[in-house]
């Protein structure tokens, strides 16, 4: 693939043509020329940042570097096949992490998509004052950084610092935000909180592309707006919800930042709590590279399959949906 | 609330109050944290220890701000540089890259070129911490680990800017108009700077914010490359003092502080090119 920025500019081959025809070759190759020259910067970079280090992740993932003799003779790089792999897929601390990401995923993608639908549903039924302000609120924390997101709610999840936990402790409640049970759904918090506003408005935005006839029919057919809004708005913004939820999905398996913030306060995280951790922590504290590039290339497949499964089944849903 | 509200006034008078109440509600779970740091943000490390964010006493805004800028000599002045030229060349040159490919991509033919954009879109679904090990591999082997370009040269590539960019061209570049500057006699890349980027202005201007937020965002790529506490941006910086206010708690109003002023320029981006990005959000969610 690494031949992919001379393809746009690819002429055809020549065939005899006639005089009259070769005015409007002329411009066939012009704009193909053009064409080449627009595209290049992008395909330049789409083979040095991403085709390249993928195909090295894979290559990496197969082999490894072997010191002979206690580690006194020369490196050498040999080919171990699949050894990186099944030393990453038995490791319990991968599986650790690959099963809270999964579990993260389970919670915070519904939460997510339910919450900012019915928040851009809401907002569209046009019974709430001051829509427009209510939407720049909801919106704002998607102008705060991910890590400074993160760092304000361990503040708030902080005794001592937290206002929240000050209330709690009034009221004689004790809670630890970052103890075992508590610490997985904190983190979906935080991503929750940074998130909803914007995914709103992107549900908010398609609802405003919905045509109004369309709603006016479902009034008249006496449907209340309940029911207007969950079996026909909802249905007519399936192609945001899809890319939402991708999205969404595509984000929540990189899980990195949150935790690798919290785990300098919580002993409940610690440096492996997500396959990306993991990732990191192999290539950068234990030198393993091989072994981050196997997590890497499952952490890749996992992320296709999953993406590949949510347009799948969200289509077949849709079909379903048709057919009734 | 069902199907009898427009006959009963009175549930639909609670219905209203309920929707208001969850949207009311929702807002304040969304702005309660960004109050709290300003309000902690102004607080010396004593009041921000008492919780009590709301008395006047402990309110020291000038000289965390002045801590802020003095700490460890001035760091944190070069982070907040560092991230803008990042975060604005970065975004500034990337989203032209992408919406130059994403135009070509709309206007012109040739042979597999839905194989090719699907591969654009497939990599948009590539997590950034699968490249970052073989990109510090390569930024290595090029000697540019450490220096400003292992950073900026990563977050150029924009797949998603190229979907907006053919998204947008479909809507705002009529083809007659190509046509018509063609006929004019203007060259292909003249009629595209002249004509075709004018008219994708909007379109321009989303890319360029998505970009921008993604680049200031950006944790996982610098942490990975940088080593030279001078070339960090922000964020970077704000976990490194981070991890040492839990040793030495006068870092805390200095995170704090640094943590409301990192949030101003989106904010500020956001709300200048307001009219631009709603409608390129629309753009991309109809789609």
């Amino acid at each position: 693939m690494t031949a992919t920025t001379g393809q746009p500019v690819r002429v055809p081959a020549p065939r005899a043509a006639a005089p009259a025809d070769r005015g409007r070759k002329a411009a066939r190759r012009r704009r193909l020329g053009a064409c080449g020259v627009l595209m290049a910067p992008f395909f330049l970079l789409l083979v040095t940042v991403f085709l390249i280090p993928v195909g090295t992740a894979a290559y990496l993932s197969f082999f490894s570097d072997d010191q002979p003799g206690l580690g006194f003779g020369p490196e050498r790089t040999v080919f171990v096949g699949l050894r990186s792999y099944a030393a990453v897929l038995t490791d319990p601390t991968f599986l650790g992490g690959l099963g809270t990401v999964a579990l993260y995923c389970l919670i915070y993608i519904p939460l997510m998509v339910v919450g900012a639908l019915a928040l851009a549903l809401l907002l569209d039924s046009g019974a709430v004052r001051l829509r427009a302000w209510a939407q720049l609120g909801l919106f704002l924390p998607h102008a705060v950084p991910g890590i400074i997101a993160a760092l304000i709610w361990l503040y708030l999840y902080t005794p001592g610092i937290s206002p929240v936990i000050d209330l709690f402790s009034r009221a004689d409640i004790t809670v630890d935000f970052l103890g075992v049970h508590t610490v997985l759904p904190s983190i979906v918090n935080i991503a929750l909180w940074s998130n909803l506003g914007y995914n709103m408005v992107v549900f908010y935005a398609a609802l405003q592309a919905v045509p109004r006839e369309v709603i006016e029919a479902a009034v008249v057919d006496g449907a209340g707006p309940v029911r207007t809004a969950l079996r026909v708005k909802a249905p007519l913004v399936r192609s945001s919800i899809v890319m939402v939820a991708m999205f969404t999905l595509i984000w929540a398996l990189q899980l990195f930042t949150e935790p690798m913030l919290l785990s300098q306060s919580s002993p409940m995280i610690n440096s492996r709590f997500s396959p990306s951790m993991y990732i990191y922590d192999a290539a950068f504290t234990r030198n393993n590279y091989s072994l981050a590039a196997a997590a890497s290339v499952v952490l890749l497949l996992c992320t296709i399959a999953l993406s590949y499964g949510v347009t799948r089944f969200t289509s077949r849903s849709a079909a379903v949906e048709e057919a009734r | 609330m069902s199907a009898t509200d427009s006959t009963l006034p009175r549930p639909r008078l609670l219905g209203r109050a309920t929707v208001n109440a969850v949207v009311g509600l929702s807002v304040l779970y969304t702005l309660l944290p960004v109050l709290w740091l300003v309000l902690a943000a102004a607080k010396n490390r004593d009041a921000l220890f008492g919780s009590d964010l709301l008395s006047p006493s402990g309110f020291s805004f000038s000289t965390n701000l002045g801590d802020l800028f003095a700490m460890e000599g001035g760091q944190y002045g070069r982070w907040y540089v560092n991230s803008l030229l990042y975060a604005v060349l970065g975004a500034a040159v990337g989203s032209l890259v992408s919406v130059a490919c994403g135009y070509a991509f709309d206007k012109y033919r040739f042979r597999h070129k839905e194989k090719l954009f699907g591969l654009v879109l497939a990599a948009v679904m590539v997590p950034q911490t699968v490249l970052a090990l073989p990109l510090y591999l390569m930024a290595s082997e090029a000697g540019v680990v450490n220096t400003f370009w292992a950073v900026f040269v990563p977050v150029l590539f924009n797949p998603f800017g190229v979907y907006l960019g053919r998204v947008f061209s479909q809507g705002y570049v009529p083809d007659e108009v190509l046509e018509a500057a063609r006929i004019d006699g203007a060259g292909e890349l003249t009629a595209y700077v002249r004509v075709a980027l004018r008219m994708l202005g909007p379109g321009l201007v989303t890319v360029f914010l998505f970009q921008l937020t993604a680049i200031w965002n950006n944790f996982f790529l610098p942490m990975v490359m940088l080593s030279d506490q001078d070339l960090y941006p922000v964020s970077l910086g704000l976990y490194a003092w981070n991890s040492s206010a839990s040793v030495s708690p006068e870092y805390y109003p200095v995170v704090i502080m640094g943590s409301l002023l990192a949030v101003l320029p989106l904010i500020l981006a956001f709300t200048l090119l307001q009219r631009f990005w709603r409608s390129g959000l629309t753009a991309g969610a109809v789609k």
